[in-house]
């Protein structure tokens, strides 16, 4: 790329932010929109690392799949790069990409919600906050999820919810393991009442998911909160976080609020969260693949052929002993 | 029951105060003609005026009745509508958040399980009962007694009234998320009946981890909500001034969330809402879950399950193309 077309670029790049982007997050949380690192039309040369403010040459960034080589910070994945980086190459096939937002409640902020949902598509290049699909993993199917952050806070809506619950309900048909990568500020608060019911909605799938003993491990990465880490994400059977990602109930700006005094500086971080043991492990992104794979193989080893797995009544009266 | 002493008056109620203020006044002197007349004319405003009030409550008025100090709470209702009561304390594991209480009742000579967030009226109160914000302690002692009920087959009947849960330091370190969650997913499975009421503040996660019922029923003042009409207001529209216009853009009131299928029935209060009436309420909502719970117990314990699963199945509202 020449440098006229890095300024003219940047011009447009700069266009794009002036229309303003406002994240909307569940609980209140003090979330801000990070630059997206590099898209395809507004490609810059250099970006800052958010750990260390070291710059960074972005082509360089992007083959470490977005981790600092200095601080080793974890910048946020889109959706896509995210199945990018955890399933095998031409295997995923996306599914239920025809599930779209509407405005059931006709929501008018500073600016209405019908609005936020173009923007928010221009913004992520996502048509929702999240991209469900069938794909390999090391040649394992798996059945996965990702969150697409930038796409209004990555919150979670009416298609969120459903596409989530879809994703589900074709594992329990195709007897596949199901692995979801959050990365929220919570639900969304333009559909109300009925994004809440989506935490209901999912939680109820994953309680089908869990009686037909299939694996579900649950990524968190950076940031996780509110109606998003209180339903789903944290129903994982295995539940995983990559470093320093910011997980967690409530916003830390209404915690300290609340109690009126400061909270430590690790508070709510993956690490945080290991120590308290809430989660398994935190795990470097390079490593990720690898290790759920390793966790897939490790749980399909000893499943019983369903057809094997008798009731009590039905066995031959000399097995009940 | 506080039926009988001195309601105190919300703000959009002055109206009336100051009118039942001059009548009282005129009464007390010595009474002409002339005056009697002026006595009837003002009664009779007074009337017109309070049906005005009443009959067109904006959705943040609601709120405010909702909030009122002298509503009935958890503890009201169960002593209202069951002469048993028999209560159950805490997760087993190291608290008893006075937040949730929970135990036996009768309701015609069946025992059911009543579980419900509490608030206090006075200072001591809500220092015990941490105003009607639970721990995830709380959360954990209501599963505890889900299960209970599900293990002795009884129906369970959840009153919620909780500005939301705790965000504080030990309820994120105590995993605030993860008790909310596993609260979803293991109601969503439980084979008796659930009834859900919620009678003052549905706040958010908090309210919707006793809210995955067969049935929600709400009273008429009452409001359900992903957010706080205040919290809202200071993330869209970046004031806390706004919360009305939040209020209403959220579609948090009875009537608006019985049009979104979201609950199933509204119980109606009496004029100006519940603190006016304790007793009054009891008697509605006692009927109410005397008719819902006749109507679940028909049927079959996977049905119940089956049925709880299909109605959060359904909810959310999207395209497909």
């Amino acid at each position: 790329m020449g440098l006229k077309d890095f300024f003219k670029n940047r011009q447009i790049k700069k266009a794009a932010k002036l229309q303003g982007q406002l994240i909307a997050n569940g609980n209140g949380h003090d979330l801000k929109p990070e630059p997206s690192i590099c898209d395809d039309q507004l490609c810059i040369l250099w970006t800052k690392c958010l750990g260390c403010n070291e710059l960074l040459y972005t082509s360089e960034l992007k083959k470490n799949h977005s981790v600092c080589k200095h601080c080793g910070y974890h910048h946020r994945l889109s959706a896509q790069e995210r199945i990018d980086l955890l399933t095998d190459y031409g295997s995923f096939l996306e599914i239920d990409e025809n599930i779209l937002p509407t405005d059931p409640l006709n929501f008018k902020d500073l600016k209405p919600y019908q609005d936020r949902l173009k923007d928010a598509e221009k913004t992520s290049g996502s048509k929702e906050a999240i991209v469900t699909g069938i794909g390999t993993i090391n040649n394992q199917p798996i059945a996965i999820g990702a969150m697409e952050f930038q796409y209004i806070g990555g919150s979670m809506g009416s298609v969120v919810g459903e596409k989530i619950v879809r994703l589900i309900e074709r594992a329990i048909e195709k007897r596949l393991p199901v692995i979801l990568v959050s990365s929220s500020g919570g639900a969304r608060m333009h559909e109300g009442i009925l994004s809440l019911m989506q935490m209901a909605k999912t939680s109820s799938a994953l309680k089908k998911l869990h009686e037909e003993k299939l694996l579900y491990v649950s990524l968190l990465t950076e940031p996780t909160f509110g109606g998003v880490t209180a339903s789903f994400s944290m129903l994982g059977d295995i539940i995983m976080a990559e470093p320093k990602a910011r997980i967690g109930f409530a916003g830390r700006r209404v915690i300290e609020e609340t109690i009126r005094q400061k909270l430590p500086k690790d508070f709510q971080t993956a690490e945080y969260l290991l120590e308290n043991g809430q989660i398994d492990l935190v795990m470097a992104r390079e490593s990720l693949k690898q290790s759920i794979s390793d966790l897939i193989r490790l749980h399909s080893q000893n499943v019983k052929p369903k057809n094997e797995i008798r009731s009590f009544s039905r066995m031959p009266l000399f097995a009940r002993v | 029951m506080k039926t009988k002493q001195e309601v105190l008056p919300l703000d959009f109620e002055k109206p009336l105060i100051a009118l039942s203020k001059q009548i009282n006044e005129l009464e007390e002197k010595s009474l002409q003609n002339s005056e009697k007349k002026t006595i009837t004319d003002l009664k009779s405003q007074y009337e017109k005026v309070k049906g005005q009030i009443y009959k067109n409550l904006t959705p943040i008025e609601r709120v405010k009745i909702a909030r009122h100090p002298q509503r009935p709470y958890t503890l009201d209702f169960i002593q209202g509508i069951s002469p048993t009561w028999f209560e159950l304390h805490g997760d087993r594991t190291g608290k008893d958040d006075a937040a949730i209480v929970g135990g036996l009742i009768e309701i015609d000579g069946q025992t059911v399980m009543a579980i419900g967030t509490q608030k206090g009226r006075n200072l001591k109160e809500n220092q015990k009962t941490n105003f009607g914000m639970p721990s995830p302690e709380g959360y954990r002692k209501a599963l505890r007694l889900f299960q209970h009920a599900e293990k002795f087959n009884f129906p369970i009947v959840t009153f919620i009234d909780t500005p939301g849960a705790y965000p504080g330091l030990e309820a994120e370190a105590h995993n605030q998320s993860q008790a909310i969650a596993m609260n979803l997913r293991e109601l969503s499975g439980l084979t008796v009946p659930v009834v859900a009421i919620i009678t003052g503040e549905g706040g958010s996660g908090g309210a919707l981890a006793l809210g995955v019922a067969n049935r929600v029923i709400m009273l008429e003042n009452s409001v359900y909500s992903v957010i706080s009409a205040e919290g809202c207001a200071a993330i869209l529209w970046r004031t806390k001034d706004k919360a009305a216009e939040a209020a209403s853009a959220l579609k948090i009131t009875a009537p608006d969330l019985l049009e979104l299928g979201v609950i199933d029935e509204i119980i109606p209060e009496v004029e100006g809402g519940a603190h006016y009436n304790h007793k009054e309420t009891c008697k509605n909502v006692l009927s109410v879950i005397k008719k819902h719970l006749n109507e679940l117990n028909e049927l079959q314990p996977e049905e119940l399950k089956a049925d709880r699963q299909e109605k959060f199945r359904r909810l959310g509202v999207f395209t497909s193309v």
